[in-house]
């Protein structure tokens, strides 16, 4: 398929890879911010084509994952309001809150959909003018632009039983929270490719100057992301960071214009709770006053019981790149894609569902 | 008549034999159903096989079948898996009140079609109404008897190690097809459901080896949870090359799109055979003769490392295992 297959090129990733082998002399460990770039690593073996030196760990870059149970709770209840339809993403529906999940919720009556776009939110409030339909708008900078989109033609047409929940959180603040913390040593970042196709390469400035760490973009094929690799070992072997693309078909450093402009049209920054991290400030993106008609905040109160955590899941350490999901006691055994305990092992885009799903559980 | 279905319709008075009669017969007749007494009653000498399936599809008419060519296609493959002839089927059907005639008409003339493309008959059935929101539209089952020929022995159980793993030809076209037409998840692709009866291969693929040791048509879960469930029960290792694994151009832009792996999309009219190494390309030359495995290709084989597993050897070099289905496809976020 074009623009897929010159992309996982066998020759040229095992050209890539004897690169990073000849260039690569010390033990280093990388992050990989973007729960899209763990399942390409996985499900294409990557690890077992670069050396041993190369580290990699997972980062917070799965929007599911990274969602509070608070929150979670919150949909939960919005979810059983009577009049209500519930609307988001897929993977969503299937985390467990602190007492139930939006499946559950659906099982026991609610009105739950899942779509693809929210723009389908936005008709499924059109042609149900007596309900009010809420949708979950969780994920990062990449999908906030379509959430903005929504709003803005909900607003524009006079659907006014459309509402957002907004759960958008926002990439280098968290990047910025997670070095600060230090818990893990790094020394280098592979970047998010969907996310740099919005905001740019600029945005990621502060972490080779003020951490002295090299952060790559990468693509999603495995050619993009052995190129990646590349790169940031090379940077470490040479000790010169910096914020580079090997994704440059797909992000421009000042990144896209048009979408960033829909995003500060509709939202403004506001602190946001993190899943395994907690309340990070100015890393979330709330709906601004001029369009709080559609903040399903300020139009539905639902009362909640205090969140509870599982016992014994390491979703927050994992999140946080402290531990792989090896290392959690519950993965693989009472923690499965079919009985999921936390929401790494939900998503698609969780690195427990990855490393379940490509078969690190039977290293 | 009226233009839809009423819940009179399942009264089992006059308006019940009036759409039995009117509707359903003429396209289905067969000296045994004809008879119309409360069971069919028929001769059969030999091993015979019996399945059943339920069908539930939604949309219920889609790109390259509806549900009733699924719902005779997809019992005639489960007693083909076993090596059987398939022989008879009942049908049975549950509709929702205010369902349309017209459509229903055509459900059962898609029926009909693939019971003569089966060679198939239908010789016992079942219409029952339902009020309004307690079926989604109509659904279907299908249960069939099939007659096994001497000297075949066909079972997940038994392959053997070194054994040939030949798939019939591209996989989730009808997962696919039948995605691209779910509320909220509309896409254009130039895709039809490759719902299909494949007892003909079948037959053509048993006259040419008795040495097939296990066959399965990758439904729900894909090729993926077919290939587990042999290592399982076979308790063996499987080995296939992500290269050799047929899949079309528009399924995999969907698959990419959608965020799905095409091994674990569904299948309406693919089969996967287990085969001796020594019949192995016979049987394939023979399967590339019918028009439903004219891409079949050998994907892997059957190996005494890993038991219990499949591992694939990715386009890249490197090998990952891959496991069953879990949970729902669902479309990923970003």
């Amino acid at each position: 398929m074009k623009f897929i297959d010159e992309y996982q090129n066998s020759e040229l990733a095992g050209k890539l890879a004897h690169r990073i082998a000849n260039c690569s002399t010390k033990p280093i460990r990388l992050m990989e911010f973007c729960g899209g770039h763990t399942h390409a690593i996985m499900r294409y073996g990557i690890r077992q084509l670069v050396p041993k030196t190369v580290g990699m760990r997972s980062g917070p870059g799965c929007p599911v994952c990274v969602t509070a149970i608070a929150d979670l709770d919150k949909a939960i209840a919005m979810a059983h309001l009577p009049g209500v339809i519930i609307t988001t993403f897929g993977d969503i529906v299937r985390v467990p809150g602190s007492y139930s999940s939006l499946q559950q919720a659906k099982a026991e009556g609610a009105d739950m959909r899942i779509v693809y776009s929210t723009i389908d939110a936005v008709e499924i409030a059109r042609v149900n003018p007596k309900k009010s339909v809420i949708f979950v708008g969780i994920g990062f900078e990449t999908t906030a632009p379509t959430i903005a989109a929504s709003i803005i033609k909900a607003r524009r047409e006079g659907i006014e039983n459309f509402y957002v929940l907004s759960l958008l959180k926002l990439t280098p603040p968290i990047m910025k929270a997670l070095l600060d913390l230090g818990e893990v040593r790094l020394d280098g970042i592979i970047g998010p490719g969907h996310v740099s196709a919005i905001i740019g390469s600029h945005p990621y400035e502060f972490i080779p100057r003020d951490y002295n760490i090299g952060c790559v973009i990468s693509g999603f094929e495995p050619l993009d992301i052995l190129l990646c690799l590349n790169k940031l070992v090379e940077q470490i072997e040479g000790g010169k960071p910096k914020v580079e693309i090997a994704y440059p078909r797909g992000v421009k450093p000042q990144g896209n214009k048009k979408a960033l402009e829909l995003m500060n049209a509709v939202f403004e920054t506001n602190s946001a709770n993190w899943r395994g991290i907690g309340i990070v400030p100015q890393s979330g993106l709330r709906i601004n006053k001029k369009y709080q008609h559609f903040d399903a905040n300020r139009a539905f109160e639902v009362s909640l019981e205090s969140a509870r955590e599982h016992k014994g899941c390491r979703c927050g350490d994992i999140l946080r790149g402290v531990a792989t999901p090896l290392g959690c006691k519950l993965f693989g055994k009472v923690c499965t894609p079919e009985d999921p305990v936390g929401p790494c092992m939900v998503s698609s885009e969780g690195a427990c569902a990855a490393y379940y799903q490509y078969g690190a559980s039977y290293e | 008549m009226n233009d839809t279905i009423l819940l009179a319709h399942g009264s089992g008075g006059k308006l019940s034999h009036d759409l039995v009669e009117k509707k359903i017969l003429p396209s289905l007749s067969n000296p045994l159903l004809n008879k119309l007494d409360d069971s069919a009653i028929f001769e059969a000498n030999g091993r015979l096989s019996f399945t059943t399936d339920s069908y539930v599809v939604n949309p219920i008419f889609f790109p390259g079948g509806d549900i009733g060519k699924l719902a005779i296609c997809g019992t005639v493959n489960d007693l083909s898996m076993s090596g059987a002839k398939p022989l008879y089927l009942s049908l049975s059907i549950i509709v929702e009140e205010g369902f349309l005639l017209v459509e229903l008409e055509r459900i059962v003339n898609s029926v009909k079609a693939a019971a003569d493309e089966a060679q198939v008959n239908i010789i016992t059935g079942d219409t029952k109404v339902v009020n309004r929101g307690q079926a989604d539209k109509l659904f279907i089952n299908t249960s069939g008897i099939g007659i096994i020929p001497a000297g075949i022995d066909i079972s997940g159980a038994n392959a053997k190690i070194g054994d040939k793993v030949i798939l019939s030809g591209t996989i989730g076209d009808h997962g696919i097809a039948i995605m691209s037409q779910r509320e909220g998840l509309r896409f254009e692709v130039p895709l039809e459901s490759d719902c299909a009866p494949l007892n003909k291969l079948v037959s053509q693929m048993l006259e040419v080896s008795t040495n097939i040791h296990c066959l399965r048509d990758p439904t729900r879960g894909g090729l993926a949870t077919t290939l587990n469930e042999f290592a399982k029960q076979s308790n063996v290792g499987i080995v296939v090359e992500e290269n050799t694994i047929p899949v079309k151009e528009g399924v995999r832009a969907a698959c990419e799109l959608l965020g799905f792996d095409p091994i674990y999309v569904a299948n309406e009219g693919k089969l996967v055979a287990i085969v001796e190494p020594g019949d192995a390309n016979k049987v394939l030359a023979q399967m590339k003769q019918n028009c439903y495995g004219r891409d079949a290709a050998i994907i892997g084989e059957i190996t005494n490392d890993h038991t219990g597993r499949v591992i694939m050897k990715t386009k890249l070099g490197p090998s990952r295992i891959i496991d069953m289905l879990s949970g729902e496809l669902l479309p990923r976020i970003c």
